[in-house]
């Protein structure tokens, strides 16, 4: 080994807790973007392989009924390489053990096995055997919410009838790999699952011998899906067609997508800000070696060693740092991204989530360590190269100081004389003072950043469940019903209140843009389902003319209040409106239109229909109700409101548990990172100066207050910038994540606030302490005898 | 690269170093010192030269200028056929590199590295070097090779300031004050260390100090006083450095 690196290695040494310090916050910068980035490449390819070997559709379409002949009209369309025509029906299900009923999605497949578009991977037991009308295979999801194996059986009601489904294979399909129940928020394995049954026998069930209601089609590689769905929905549109949609909007691959964007996004954003700080802090603790070594660099210099020599050595202090920070986290990185890869499984599932850490990752992560390592060193390493030997073998002159601001605005005597040096040493050095600032700050902003979506899900829980869906128990018809349907309702058992609901699927369309979507028709004034504006928390009323629209869909279509839209209804006789937009109101959750239900009636042509009903149930009677509903032939689906919450919140308080506690961490390795070395840094330039005041006859209570006085002071002024911070940076970060299917408010509240704050207090009070520690050692006479 | 092809060269000229009316003017802001005030001076092959003054005299100027770590401000040097006044930063350090051994007044040794080290520190980046432990066996240390510098005595820290200069075998030795951070036991260990290098090696040697005793050691002596030289003489018989007392 070269004296030069052994040199290196023992400085190294000398300062390995700041140098350790350092390589946390860099290791935290690699680990997340090992993390994010690595889960996100394990997701796409997965995805992607998943995708090509179960060939999954490109194009989808429903429609009310179309018969089978259809199909070489379908296959002619150009770019078309497969077509499946299918039925998919929702029903009710009644799964022992669980009171309220599930929804059970049931989509057709062939009754001999090939290779279909949408195609299954059989987990467990086996394909319907031919012949076996009753014989289906479940969801994994399904399937592990109620320990469902083959062999077992399902009670379900397929229009009006009740059977027992017989479980001989438990399976998964690229089409739900994101499995989510219309309407709702959230997935919901126990109360969501999908059945594939044999074509013959669930198109029986349902009249639909012969014919199909859905449509996946593959296309050939290179064929883009709009001009084959230009040409598919003319097909489908005689017989019920709602209107195809591309892969980019199937609920499951949006989700899936839009999940795996926000991996990069944050893979990419979150790193740079832990490896900003790094390299600051790089900067300030180099510097202070460089400030350190001047008369050994001069000696360099005088013995012969070359420029390049020595700004290697120094940068290479620099990258030693960065490279252990790299193997930590990289390690860590890659573990926790196999966790992460687990927490993904609760709602995404693929037949093996295989986890795969590219060495192109690695190598970026090195890589840009390394820069943040460079860049750090830069303006240190330039001054050791600019050192002019002669000059820096005489000592240093003494640090210029000055009367502070503070003292300067006649506040002189309200110091005392240990404060002065506090507020003039602040104020010499306002670039590192700021950096501290700044780094101190980010760890406060960073925890905000962190845990402020607990309070945001609190805020939008409470909206939506106090304010908004105030229902007990939701119901939705197969088919629209007549106006004894409410009163029907009412007499259920344990119903309180009942009021009815029209939805109808239907196209809006604004100029060239349009979405498909239910049109919610609701009687003026609700008591159980109000349509509220989440920003004035007002229930807003529906006009008897006009539509209101959510912001989402609002921000979609371009359309504000007072605009035209035109709204092209997908079932009955498909009549097609002009309405006014008589209010944007602002949500949080998808994309909803919202009318007057007796104005949707008329536009439809029909009497007081609905197609489903809110309830209002005694507690004491839900059991039974949910019981009779189970029961109920023209019931689709329904959902229980505290069930939802529930499942909701055991889905969610885990991961939120284990996101907090790694962002405390991180944000507390940022906080002790920057106090530590800022401390550390402090205490070598003046232990000269302190050792002097203890030679005077201070005592050590009172040199340490000199010292961590000036921590304190610079951390009492981070925390409101630093909450500041949080909540613009949180807010940014809510607009970025903002989509069409929901919008997160930015809320924190007080306690969080208070929370950081005080996390990263403990974390400068605990590098406080260490220091003051080494203050209490001071030698004496070692640091007056020293020459620096 | 004619100059480097130059600095390797090592003809048999007696004249080593040739300065002419060697100015330094330093620029401290409202004020400007003026070190050198016009030198003339030459050094010649193997000889023993001790630059005699006061502090403030401009002898460690004189000292950093010859050892290309400053340049002049006005006049020219050279050292041999390479001119040390137009010469840059680069081409100095190629200089220090492979030509000139260092003594300074506070031994600058890197506290990290071993006394062996710290030789090698040197020989590890030197054309043609003996080897560390050689060096340090000329000064007297070979059984503290492995001491770091706080574990060793002021007099002991300097010779190993004294191996690692001569470990590259310099052309010249430069010693500014070698002595003057040390007693006068431990001084006289020193400057023997310096004398049998010159002696024995024939390296061309400069020491400078405040101490007119050590004078007595010399070939030659020149005082400088105010930048300026004051007077110059040749010793007839030098005296030996362990007969020296201050």
């Amino acid at each position: 080994m070269r004296p030069l690196h052994r040199k290196l290695l023992r400085d190294l040494w000398k300062i390995k807790g700041q140098a350790f310090a350092i390589s946390m916050v860099i290791g935290v910068g690699v680990l997340m973007f090992i993390m994010y980035l690595s889960t996100f490449h394990s997701l796409q390819l997965t995805m992607d392989r998943y995708y090509q070997e179960q060939r999954f559709a490109h194009v989808f379409a429903s429609l009310k009924r179309a018969p089978l002949s259809l199909r070489s009209r379908v296959e002619a369309i150009e770019g078309v390489a497969q077509a499946e025509l299918r039925v998919v029906m929702d029903v009710t299900l009644d799964v022992e053990g669980m009171p309220e009923p599930a929804t059970g999605r049931l989509v057709s497949v062939p009754q001999q096995r090939r290779e279909i578009v949408n195609d299954i991977v059989l987990s467990a037991g086996r394909y319907l055997a031919p012949g076996r009308r009753d014989e289906v295979v479940i969801s994994e999801g399904f399937a592990e919410a109620h320990g469902l194996r083959p062999g077992d059986s399902v009670r379900a009601v397929l229009n009006g009838r009740r059977r027992q489904l017989e479980v001989v294979g438990i399976g998964l399909s690229p089409e739900y790999i994101y499995t989510i129940r219309p309407g709702e928020m959230m997935p919901d394995d126990a109360r969501f699952g999908i059945f594939w049954m044999e074509r013959r026998a669930l198109a029986a069930a349902f009249d639909m011998e012969g014919g199909f209601n859905d449509v996946a089609l593959l296309l050939m590689p290179g064929a883009r899906p709009e001009p084959v769905i230009q040409q598919l929905d003319p097909l489908l549109e005689p017989y019920g067609g709602w209107g195809a949609i591309p892969r980019a909007l199937q609920l499951s691959h949006w989700s899936v997508e839009n999940e795996l964007k926000g991996l990069q996004g944050a893979g990419i954003a979150i790193p740079m800000v832990f490896l900003a700080v790094a390299a600051f802090l790089l900067h300030v603790v180099l510097g202070r070696i460089v400030a350190v070594q001047r008369e050994q660099i001069a000696t360099l210099k005088a013995v012969g060693y070359r420029k390049r020599e020595i700004a290697a050595h120094y940068t290479w202090w620099s990258l030693a740092v960065a490279l252990v920070g790299t193997v930590i986290g990289t390690t860590g990185g890659g573990l926790l991204a196999q966790g992460m890869l687990q927490m993904y499984n609760a709602y995404f599932r693929f037949p093996a989530l295989a986890y795969r850490l590219e060495p192109e990752t690695v190598a970026t992560a090195v890589l840009i360590a390394a820069a943040a390592a460079v860049l750090g060193a830069n303006s240190a390493v330039r001054k050791a190269v600019r050192l002019h030997p002669a000059e820096a073998m005489r000592p240093e002159p003494p640090a210029a100081y000055r009367v502070s601001l503070v003292e300067r605005l006649g506040l002189r005597s309200l110091l005392s004389q240990p404060a002065r040096i506090v507020v003039r040493n602040i104020e010499r050095q306002p670039l590192r003072s700021l950096v501290t600032i700044t780094g101190i700050s980010l760890s406060v902003a960073i925890l905000i950043v962190g845990t402020f979506s607990i309070d945001s899900l609190d805020l939008m829980m409470d909206i939506q469940f106090r304010l908004a869906q105030r229902q007990d128990v939701q119901l939705n018809f197969v088919e629209a019903v007549s106006p004894a349907g409410i009163h029907a309702l009412q007499r259920l058992p344990g119903v309180i209140a009942a009021e009815p609901v029209r939805s109808v699927p239907a196209r809006i369309r604004s100029g060239a843009k349009s979405r498909q979507l239910a049109v919610t028709g609701l009687p003026p004034a609700t008591e159980l389902f109000r349509v509220v504006d989440v920003q004035s928390l007002q229930q807003v009323g529906l006009p008897p003319h006009g539509l209101v629209v959510s912001s989402s869909l609002a921000r979609v279509l371009e359309v504000a209040a007072g605009d035209e839209v035109s709204l092209e209804f997908l079932v009955g006789r498909r009549p097609v409106r002009t309405v006014r937009v008589v209010q944007v109101v602002a949500q949080y959750m998808g994309l909803s239109a919202y009318m007057d239900i007796d104005s949707l009636r008329r536009f439809m042509g029909e009497g007081r229909t609905l197609s489903g009903g809110h309830l209002r149930v005694d507690s004491a009677r839900l059991g039974d109700l949910l019981a009779d509903i189970k029961a109920i032939p023209a019931v689709a689906g329904s959902g229980v409101k505290g069930a939802a919450l529930e499942a909701f919140n055991e889905t969610f308080a885990e991961n939120i548990g284990i996101m907090i506690f790694y962002n405390v961490l991180f944000a507390s390795i940022i906080a002790f990172g920057v106090v530590y070395n800022a401390a550390r840094v402090s205490l070598a330039e003046r232990s000269r100066e302190l050792a002097s005041l203890r030679v005077m006859g201070f005592r050590r209570k009172e040199i340490s207050a000199i010292l961590l006085g000036e921590l304190g002071v610079l951390t009492l002024v981070s925390l409101p910038l630093g909450l500041a911070a949080g909540y613009g940076l949180s807010t940014v970060l809510v607009r970025a994540f903002e989509t069409e299917l929901y919008t997160i408010p930015m809320s924190a509240s007080p306690s969080t606030y208070a929370l950081c704050a005080l996390a990263v207090l403990a974390a400068t009070l605990a590098s406080g302490l260490i220091v003051r520690r080494k203050l209490d050692h001071l030698d004496l006479m070692e640091v007056l005898k020293s020459k620096e | 690269m004619p100059q480097s092809d130059r600095l390797n060269d090592r003809p048999a000229p007696e004249e080593v170093f040739k300065a002419r009316g060697l100015t330094k003017v330093y620029d401290m802001g409202e004020v400007q010192v003026h070190a050198l005030r016009g030198v003339d001076f030459d050094l010649f092959s193997s000889e023993f030269l001790v630059l005699l003054g006061p502090s403030g005299s401009g002898k460690s100027t004189l000292l950093n200028i010859l050892g290309g770590l400053d340049a002049p401000t006005g006049g020219t040097v050279s050292y041999r056929d390479l001119d040390l006044t137009t010469a840059d930063d680069d081409l100095r350090t190629e200089y220090r590199r492979h030509h000139v051994g260092f003594v300074f007044q506070f031994y600058n040794l890197i506290p990290s590295l071993t006394a062996k080290e710290n030789v090698q520190l040197v020989t590890s980046v030197s054309k043609d070097p003996m080897d560390a432990l050689e060096a340090l066996d000329i000064v007297g240390l070979s059984e503290r090779l492995n001491h770091f510098p706080a574990q060793m005595s002021g007099g002991e820290q300097q010779r190993v300031a004294i191996a690692r200069a001569i470990a590259k075998n310099p052309d010249v030795l430069l010693c500014d004050e070698p002595t003057g951070a040390l007693d006068i036991k431990t001084g006289v260990v020193v400057l023997e260390a310096i004398e049998r290098i010159n002696r024995q090696l024939g390296t061309t040697t400069a020491v400078i100090t405040h101490n007119a005793a050590v004078a007595a050691m010399a070939d030659r002596v020149v005082h400088l006083s105010n930048g300026r030289i004051a007077s110059e003489s040749r010793n007839q018989n030098k005296a030996a450095a362990s007969d020296l007392r201050w």
